[in-house]
Formats: C-alpha cells, structure tokens, sequence
C-alpha cells in the first residue's frame, strides 16, 4: 500500500518537449513509472521521451486514459497549466515549476475549492512509492520501500532525512513534498490524513520550516486525529527575522509569527517528538518501528 | 519574494491612478531640495528614500518651516546612514494638516490563501504593533480573487473600521483603487499609512508602500526597470544579486553553501547547535553547474568575517561531479586556500563527484552531521 501515487497510476507530463520535461520524464519511466502522453499546445501528434504528445490534456486523457499529471510548464504559464489539469478532472496534478506569481496561485486556490482533482505543490520535488513510481524530480535510487510516511516543505531536506532512513534500513511507503511557496495545494493535514488511513504507513516523517502556521495547524490535527506516531524536523530555528531563507514561503514576520520555536513547541505539545538534526529524526523513527 | 518600489515610486504609481498625494519632488543634493521646497511652498517635508520602516524615528524625516532649516536637515539627511542602507535621495513635500490618520492597505493573506483590505483608524504607526495589540482596530474584508473586490466588500471595510462618515465614501474609493492596483501591478502588498484626513474632509496618502511580487515582474516591465533604482543593501548580499543566488548575510564565522532552502536552513541551524555561529544563508539552487558553484565560493570568500566554509550538496537534479568540478575551480587558482572548506557530497553522481574532487584541497566528510562539526571546529581554531 502507499497513498496518491503506485505502479497503476497512468500519468501525462505537461510540459514534456521542453528541457527539464523531458529530462525528467524520461528518469520517470526509467524508474517504472508509468507515463502514457505528454501535453504541450503546438506539438500534438509528435513523440518525446518515448510517449506520444497531445495538444491538450484533455485529448491526453481521451487517448490515453492519463488520471495524473506532472506539469514542468515554465512560470509565466504554469497556472494556467494547473487550471487545465483541474478542469480536466485528474486525480492528481503534481506542479513541479518554480516561481509561478503569487496571484495566479490565489486563483487556482479558489479553483481548488470546487473540484476533486488533488494538487501538489507547485515548488516541489513531487512524490514517490518506492518500487511503484515517482512524480518529479526526486532521485530515485535514495529511496527503499517500507513502512514509514513523510512529508515535506523542502526538496533536498527530504533526501536528507530519507537518506538518514535508508541508511537504516527503513524504508518509506510514499515521500511527499508539499512545496515551499506560501499557497500551495495539498498541505501537511492532508497529507496526514492520507497516511493516517494508509494501513502500511507505520509510522510518519513531518519536515517543517520556518514561515506561515501550516505545522501549528498540523500539530492541532495531530493531536486529534492522528494515531500513527509522528516525529518532526524544523529547519530554520536561526533565522533571524524579516530575511527569506530561500522559499518564498520561509520567513518569521516582523510580530514574530512563523517562528521554529512555535513550531516546535506546537507539535511537542501534540505528543511529536522534533529532532535537533536529521540523525535525531531517524533515531525517534527506529524506536517507534521497534 | 518581493520587490519593494521607494516611496516616491509607489506615489507616482498611486497618483497616476487617481489616489490624492501631497506634492513633491525628488532631489539627491542640498540645493536640489532647496529649489524643490521653494516650488512646493514652506512648510515641507524631508523624507529619506530607503527601503526601511521607521524612518521618521531614525531621523529620516523632517519638518521644515524655511529655507536655513531646509538646508540643516537636508545636509544631515543626504548621505547618512539609516540602519544600514545609504540615503542617496529625499522626497520634498508639501506638509499636510491633518485631522485624522488613517490606515488602508492590501496583502495576501497565506493562510486564507487569498488577498485581504484592510482598514484602520489608527493609522500613522507601525500597523504591526496595532495588529498585535488591538486587532479588533483593523477591519479585516477577504477578497475572492476570481470575482475582485465588491463595493460593498469596500464599503463594509471602512464602515467596520469605524472611520467618520464624512470621509468613508472617498476612503472606500482609495481601498478600491488600491486593490485594482495591487491586482494589475501583480503586487504582494500595497498600503498607504497613514492615509490622512483633512479638516476639510479631504483625504490624501502622505506615505505609500507598494512590494511586488517578484515572480511576476516579468509581466510588470515598467515596474521591473524601477528595481535597478530600488535595489540597495548590503555590498555582499549585492553581489549575490548578481550571481543569481539566494543568500542572506549573517553575523558568525562558519560560512555555508548547500542546495535547497530547507536543507542550507538545516545546515545553518546545525552549525548553531554544534556551537558555531552561521555567517550567512547561501542556496546555489537545483541543478547548478561548475561556474556556479565556483562563484558561490567567491562569494562566501569574499566575506571578511567567514573563518570557515562548510559545503553540502544532496543532489537531486544537481550533480556531485559538477559540484567537485566547481569547487576545484574556484580552489586551484589560489596558492594558498583562504579558508578552511569541508565538503560533503551526497546524492546524484557523488561518487563520480568524489573521483574528480582535489581531496588536498578540501577536508571530505561523509555526513552531513560531521562535515558541519569539522567547520565549527576549524571556524573555532581561527578565532583562537
């Protein structure tokens, strides 16, 4: 078991004929995923990483019976990218692209209220079932199947902590990265709620950062509905405010909100253990797997 | 993030837009300021334009009654420093009498994922402190992006901010003005504090805030040629502008360079909790190629205060080989290495990365853990 993605899902890359699509989409396959179609307007009918493109998503979905979509459309186009993928009904629509305007993602916030379609992202790594398939760009071969849920804000943080896992010998049932940009689709409670109901999922990873409450409100649902023990990570704790560390999302504001020391406090209080280092992750994982 | 326009800036932007401004000039020397106050007529105000809150309280702002005390202040103000950025220009400008200060501003509210108006009246200070200590001041309208502002939602704003009535149709007509601005001008926040209220019932922004968002400046050409003039700082966090880097300037000795925002955070809090102090936030981003990295070094170099360097890559789209590559560049040019740099590398061809890498150059640590250890260590040696 694994939860969003596995080696049934059927999946079309927007933005395939361009350099990181098609890059990408090809260590997709070669990892076994299973990609059916690309989706770029203006180049129907031409093939690219070994899958024939579609104009739209909609004629990708027609012929090919696509349910997923990874999008790797640049910036300026990327939201009306998204808006394709969820008007054309997917299960899941995973944005890879950096740096989409804040404005954009506010429309298709409100878009996302009113359709079933999952998304991911935009601004992250995208997600993984070890031996199954992966959606991005995440480098595969960190990776072993097992037993433990993660969930992330930041991209190479997840491979640290990954590799502190595998290292061990603890596998993962599905990686998430959930983005580091202030509106992003799928967050940290849902993500929870997914692997809270995967029956595989033994325990659950949870990488945070400084910026925003998304891990206070995770804390808060932890603490009511989460049984599956839970161990966090909070990168940030030494940056100062007012200065963005990276992620347009990581900032303490000038009244203090957004601060590790919230954060953390937040998710002990839920009975999360948080770790000083990525090791000290790794060591509260293997005592709840024990 | 965001690109934050001068005041002068946003007040041609709003103006042009019809929002009511004082009249001013610009003017970088003490003649300059001078001849714009002479124009606007005593009494005026001198006003620092750099990208900080609080000037008035630093001594960037000035009231003047008359040519001798327009002299002094413009004398002192020109070319001090304040909190760090250097005033090259001030705004002159028409001193308004004011009745009332009021507060309008719009932003993005994250955790609603959607844009906010707000409305005060209790404008003319830090609208953060209010925020904290009388939420209940600040009306509060959430706005659904697919359908704009209603006027209503405007109305509803100023009427729950409890501002007079004599002046709530204009405020509310500000509000709406400043929200399609903030939409077409792709802002991430626009605000006028204090928006002041005459003793004719006029209304007139004395200060303006407008950031934009700096992901849309492609589509903001016009907003994108004022950055050039917008962009101070820090010399170091200057040039790392010019790299193209994401790097924030700090005050200890252990440099850091990695990929990835959550994980140069996880290195930076590290090296703090193994008793070192972090000299700065640099990110080289995904995918970043041999010159890239050797510039980041440049970088990190060139920081006076930096006694160590801790490098950490976990490649995903960036390669170990490309990475060793780099660092072999920008250390091979050197007959003596500068600094101290411990080398972690891990993920995407770091094994091809570990052949290429001149080891004699560099300390290698397997762990991520480790490699930050050595370079608090070697930062500590260097103090010692």
């Amino acid at each position: 078991m694994s939860v969003l993605v596995d080696d049934e899902t059927r999946v079309v890359v927007q933005g395939i004929t361009g350099g990181e699509g098609k890059f990408h989409a090809e260590q997709m396959i070669e990892y076994g995923t299973n990609v059916v179609a690309g989706a770029v307007p203006g180049k129907g009918g031409q093939e690219a990483a070994g899958v024939p493109v579609y104009d739209t998503v909609d004629e990708a979905v027609e012929a090919e019976d696509a349910d997923t979509s990874v999008i790797f459309v640049p910036p300026a186009f990327a939201g009306d990218a998204i808006f394709e993928a969820l008007d054309t009904d997917l299960e899941l629509a995973v944005a890879i692209t950096e740096g989409i305007p804040t404005q954009d993602m506010a429309r298709v916030n409100k878009r996302l209220t009113e359709t079933d379609t999952r998304l991911i992202g935009p601004n992250c790594p995208g997600l993984i079932t070890p031996g199954e398939a992966k959606l991005g760009i995440l480098p595969g071969n960190i990776f072993a199947d097992g037993n433990v849920g993660l969930v992330s804000r930041s991209g190479t943080l997840t491979y640290q902590v990954v590799d502190n896992l595998t290292n061990r010998g603890i596998g993962q049932t599905t990686a998430i990265g959930i983005g580091g940009d202030p509106i992003i689709g799928t967050d940290f409670v849902d993500a929870l709620e997914l692997f809270e109901n995967d029956d595989e999922t033994e325990a659950i990873v949870m990488c945070g950062e400084i910026g925003g409450e998304d891990e206070e409100e995770a804390a808060a649902f932890i603490d009511e509905h989460v049984d599956t023990p839970v161990a966090g990570f909070i990168a940030g704790r030494t940056a100062p405010p007012g200065k963005r560390m990276g992620h347009a999302g990581a900032i303490v504001s000038g009244s203090g909100t957004g601060t590790a020391e919230s954060k953390i406090s937040a998710l002990n209080d839920a009975g999360v253990p948080v770790g000083d280092t990525p090791e000290e992750v790794a060591d509260h994982i293997e005592e709840f797997l024990s | 993030m965001a690109m934050k326009l001068h005041e002068y800036q946003a007040k041609d932007v709003f103006a042009d837009a019809g929002i009511p401004t004082p009249a001013s000039a610009l003017a970088s020397d003490v003649d300059g300021v001078v001849a714009a106050a002479e124009e606007i007529g005593y009494p005026v105000a001198i006003k620092a334009q750099v990208q900080v809150g609080g000037r008035g309280k630093a001594g960037g702002i000035e009231l003047v009654d008359d040519e001798d005390e327009a002299r002094e202040a413009a004398d002192t103000i020109l070319g001090m420093d304040l909190k760090g950025y250097h005033v090259g220009q001030v705004l002159v400008e028409e001193a308004v009498d004011f009745t009332d200060e009021l507060y309008v501003g719009i932003t993005m509210d994250r955790g609603a994922g959607k844009p906010v108006a707000m409305v005060s009246t209790k404008g003319g200070v830090d609208i953060e402190e209010v925020a904290e200590e009388d939420p209940d001041a600040i009306a509060q309208e959430h706005i659904d992006p697919s359908f704009g502002m209603h006027p209503y939602q405007a109305r509803k704003a100023v009427y729950d901010a409890g501002v007079d009535s004599a002046v709530a149709r204009d405020v509310s007509s500000v509000l709406t003005t400043l929200y399609d601005l903030w939409t077409s001008r792709d802002g991430s926040d626009a605000e006028i504090n204090p928006l002041m209220v005459t003793d004719d019932d006029e209304v007139i922004a004395a200060d303006a805030v407008m950031n934009i968002d700096e992901d849309a400046l492609f589509r903001q050409p016009e907003l994108a040629e004022m950055e050039e003039e917008a962009a101070s700082g820090d010399e170091l966090e200057q040039k790392a502008d010019e790299y193209d880097f994401d790097y924030v300037r700090l005050e200890g000795n252990t440099g850091i360079i990695g990929n990835g925002a959550g994980l140069v955070m996880t290195t930076l809090d590290l090296v703090d909790h193994y008793g070192g102090e972090p000299a700065n936030f640099l990110d080289v981003g995904g995918g970043a190629k041999a010159d890239r990295i050797a510039n980041a070094l440049d970088m990190v170099f060139s920081d006076d205060n930096v006694d160590s360097v801790v490098f950490n890559i976990f490649g995903g789209i960036t390669r170990g080989d490309e990475v060793a590559k780099g660092i072999n560049e920008a250390l091979e040019q050197f007959d003596e290495i500068p600094k101290p740099v411990v080398v972690r590398l891990a993920g995407t061809n770091w094994e091809e990365g570990m052949e290429i890498l001149n080891e004699d150059l560099v300390t290698v640590e397997q762990t991520l853990e480790d490699a930050v250890q050595r370079a608090v260590e070697y930062a500590a040696e260097v103090e010692a």
